[in-house]
């Protein structure tokens, strides 16, 4: 066992795509799949050339474009971002692929760090894509490379569908080499790749056909296995982690059909397994995906979702709740509960400035989040926003939430926030849409000159790419004046100035038409601003405190409130950003460099 | 048998070092690994937990209440919100740490301060010890982390069957490694 090395399941794909010898990948980052581009810029950018596209529809295209143009290509992202790269997966769904091509989907149960837990594994029929399930590190690692050769196989695009627990685990992981792969010849086929309506409808039955051969070839594939228990009763099918806590909750007690190919599945293999088995469960999470097709093979009597939840993770522990209606083993009790402990802006974070001052005006704005660092004003003690839905919708709500105000006579103005990644990634085309509509809205771009929520990765305003070399800045400001914002409804202020980002506010607020702020501050966990920052950090005067409490409104996770008095305590991660300096009307609190 | 772990802290303690150091070992030792990582909105300052599994054979990577062996708990409170996933005739080994949340500052949720009491009252295995305060005497309190781990190894009496110094050596970043040794032998010692 010595020779295999620990790795994370995102850490293996990367691996993996190495090893396939692929030739382009593209993602856009988003959790629990972010690692796998990560792995790929820091460890292959030598023989990958990599990037971070600004959404996953655009890294979809790249991927599908080097794929025609014959390499070997790769996509990732996470569930809700395949949702955003679904119209150009439909179509490479009928096209097929000349160079293999291989997306992976991060699926989310538990909602970790998702606003929900969508079941990908119905994309698979939905857009005619063969689906791989791995269970495991090494099976990311080998099925991204068998996936490469199915892929050109059956020229069909290959969808792998992990979720949070393959991505995030660690196991041993025996690794190859590199396989040299050649660039296969571009050559111009409209009649394949060109899809008019003419080529879509002569490319569906060839895809049908596809599918049909990928089922037979399914019944002796690699992906799948049957795990038989000598004078087990029980037969349990099942795929991807759901296979692990399987294996765990039954034990000795079942035989086991894992499936690694869940699209097409294989009604063969399903079938002379069900057979044999006088008792039969589907053990999958969230959704009765698998369940449904064993039913409609006429097993009709076979036990899953009426057992297993559909909601949540599943551990093994949940399933023999389920099955065995096994209570959990005793633990202990204690009177003391752990407070809560949400994740919070980090001291210095620039979002804090902003969500200060809109905490001020809640009266007069209507506000609308989105996903970022950002969507944590949402928390007391800010309350900043009251809806949040996906990416770029906090500047597109706007447009039909000022409608809605409207019409109920209310006078408080919508009001939108994005991140810079976030305004890249769909709010460019949200805003355009204000400005169309000539909306009566303030929409806000949080410029913290990264990525910051899923773990600083780079965007287009970056000036440094995933492989490390500088890259041109698209300049946020010069987009939103292009996209017809001129100076008198456009504010740049830096969020962490109190009266200048109040006056900000303020002037939207007055003013008539599309108004944007953006804010401009890097976020404090960037190296070079932490280097920047050195030892500076607000010291309070316990003398001139008086214990007004007006620092503790910033709710700064370095500020301490003991004894009728402020304290930032050394190692509270104060980074002297001078929010509470300006908050402190007794001069009590100062800014020491040190 | 497949033993269970569960490493809890928070956001930005270490958490992830000391359990690639932990899995490693168990690898080293010839047993099958899984560790699993919960990152994403667990960071900015939010609870975090890890958990590690070993055995001959191990499927899951993560499980469920009342299945830990053992929990090494970073900060004082965190311990008490492992506490159901502790089997009975568990082991807690927690630090003394306190961190207060932002409600906890904001006055929105209160701290229990005599957590460790009311867990020494119940959990017969109860290890305390201040890892964070010896990592800030010895110069950095970043090793807390380590202490923990020589604690760890020492009271599942492991150091027989893995090199951990080595261990720590291969994995911290190579400026701080005298420090996290000095750190891995005042946990043992603890
Ligand atoms: C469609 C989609 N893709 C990816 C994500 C994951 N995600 C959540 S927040 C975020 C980054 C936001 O960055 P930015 O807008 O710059 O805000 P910041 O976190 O820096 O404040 C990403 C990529 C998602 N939620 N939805």
């Amino acid at each position: 066992m010595s020779d295999k090395i620990m790795m994370s399941g995102n850490e293996a794909i990367a691996r993996g795509v190495w090893e396939a010898g692929v030739h382009v990948a593209a993602a856009y980052p988003g959790t629990p799949s972010t690692e796998i581009l990560e792995n790929i810029g820091t460890l292959f950018k030598d023989d990958i050339y990599c990037e971070w596209s600004v959404n996953e529809k655009v890294a979809f295209e790249v991927a599908a474009g080097a794929s025609i143009g014959g390499a070997r290509a790769f996509c990732a992202f996470k569930h809700v971002g395949m949702n955003v790269a679904t119209d150009p997966i439909f179509s490479m769904g009928y096209a097929g692929v000349n160079g293999g091509l291989v997306f992976v989907t991060a699926d989310d149960p538990g909602c970790w760090s998702s606003q929900n837990e969508q079941d990908n594994r119905w994309y698979g029929p939905h857009t005619k894509i063969a689906m791989l399930e791995p269970s495991d590190s090494q099976e990311c690692l080998d099925f991204v490379k068998a996936a490469y050769e199915l892929s050109e196989r059956f020229d069909t695009p290959v969808m792998i569908r992990v979720t949070t627990r393959v991505c995030h685990s660690k196991s041993l992981v025996q690794t190859g080499d590199r396989k040299d792969v050649d660039v296969i010849k571009y050559e111009r086929n409209p009649s394949k790749f060109a899809l008019l309506p003419a080529t879509a409808i002569a490319r569906h039955p060839v895809r049908e056909k596809l599918l049909a051969e990928m089922e037979e070839y399914s019944y002796d594939c690699p992906f799948n296995r049957v795990e038989e228990t000598e004078g087990a009763a029980i037969g349990v099918i099942t795929s991807g982690i759901s296979y692990q806590h399987a294996r765990e909750a039954f034990g000795k007690k079942a035989s086991y059909l894992k499936l690694g190919l869940t699209y097409p599945v294989c009604g063969k293999l399903v079938r002379e397994f069900c057979e044999k088995y006088d008792t039969l469960y589907v053990i999958e999470e969230n959704d009765p995906y698998l369940e449904l097709q064993v039913k409609a093979l006429g097993f009709t009597g076979i036990h899953g979702k009426d057992l297993v939840p559909a909601c949540n993770e599943l551990n093994a522990a949940v399933l023999r709740r389920a099955i065995f209606n096994e209570e959990p083993g005793e633990s202990y009790h204690v009177e003391a509960t752990a407070p809560a402990r949400p994740p919070t802006m980090c001291a210095g974070c620039p979002h804090r400035g902003f969500f200060l001052s809109l905490s001020k005006v809640l009266d007069k704005v209507v506000p609308a989040g989105d996903i970022g660092c950002y969507g944590l004003g949402t928390q007391a003690p800010f309350n900043g926003f009251g809806f949040s839905l996906c990416m770029g919708a906090g500047f597109s709500t706007l447009v039909g939430l000022s409608q809605a105000l409207k019409r109920q006579s209310d006078p408080r103005k919508a009001l939108g926030m994005v991140g810079d990644s976030t305004f890249f990634h769909s709010g460019i085309t949200s805003l355009i849409d204000i400005v169309s509509s000539e909306s009566n809205v303030i929409a806000c771009v949080l410029d913290n000159s990264i990525t910051a929520m899923t773990g600083h990765q780079e965007n287009p305003g970056t000036a440094r790419n995933l492989m490390g070399q500088s890259s041109p800045v698209v300049d946020i400001i010069a987009l939103v004046k292009a996209c017809g914002i001129d100076e008198d409804h456009l504010r740049v202020v830096d969020p962490l100035d109190i009266s200048a980002m109040d006056a900000a506010l303020r002037d939207g607020i007055e003013a008539n038409g599309p108004f944007v702020i953006v804010t401009k501050r890097p976020c404090v966990l960037i190296k070079e601003v932490a280097r920047a920052n050195g030892k500076r950090h607000a010291v309070i005067d316990p003398e001139k405190c008086i214990g007004c409490r007006m620092c503790m409104s910033a709710a700064c996770p370095a500020i301490a409130f003991k004894d009728g008095r402020s304290m930032i305590s050394e190692g509270s991660g104060c980074i002297g950003c001078g929010l509470c300096t300006q908050l402190c009307r007794f001069g009590a609190i100062s800014i020491v460099e040190e | 048998m497949t033993k269970s772990i569960l490493l809890i802290g928070v956001g930005g303690q270490g958490t992830i070092l000391i359990s690639r150091i932990l899995s490693a070992g168990f690898a080293r030792m010839g047993y099958d690994v899984k560790m699993s990582e919960i990152h994403g909105m667990s960071q900015r300052g939010g609870s975090v937990t890890t958990m590690i599994r070993y055995g001959d054979e191990v499927s899951s990577p993560n499980f469920g209440e009342a299945e830990a062996d053992i929990i090494i708990s970073f900060e004082k409170s965190e311990a008490i919100r492992a506490l159901p996933q502790l089997k009975k005739g568990g082991t807690v080994i927690t630090d003394d740490y306190e961190i207060l949340s932002v409600p906890v500052l904001t006055g929105a949720s209160s701290y229990p301060h005599d957590a460790l009491e009311q867990l020494r009252a119940v959990v017969p295995n109860t290890i305390i010890i201040e890892a964070f305060k010896a990592a800030e005497k010895l110069g950095n309190s970043r090793c807390q982390n380590i202490v923990l781990l020589g604690k760890f190894v020492k009271t599942m009496g492991l150091d027989e069957k893995a090199d951990w110094k080595e261990l720590v050596a291969e994995n911290v970043p190579p400026r701080t490694v005298d420090i996290n040794l000095k750190a891995y032998e005042l946990g043992y010692n603890m």
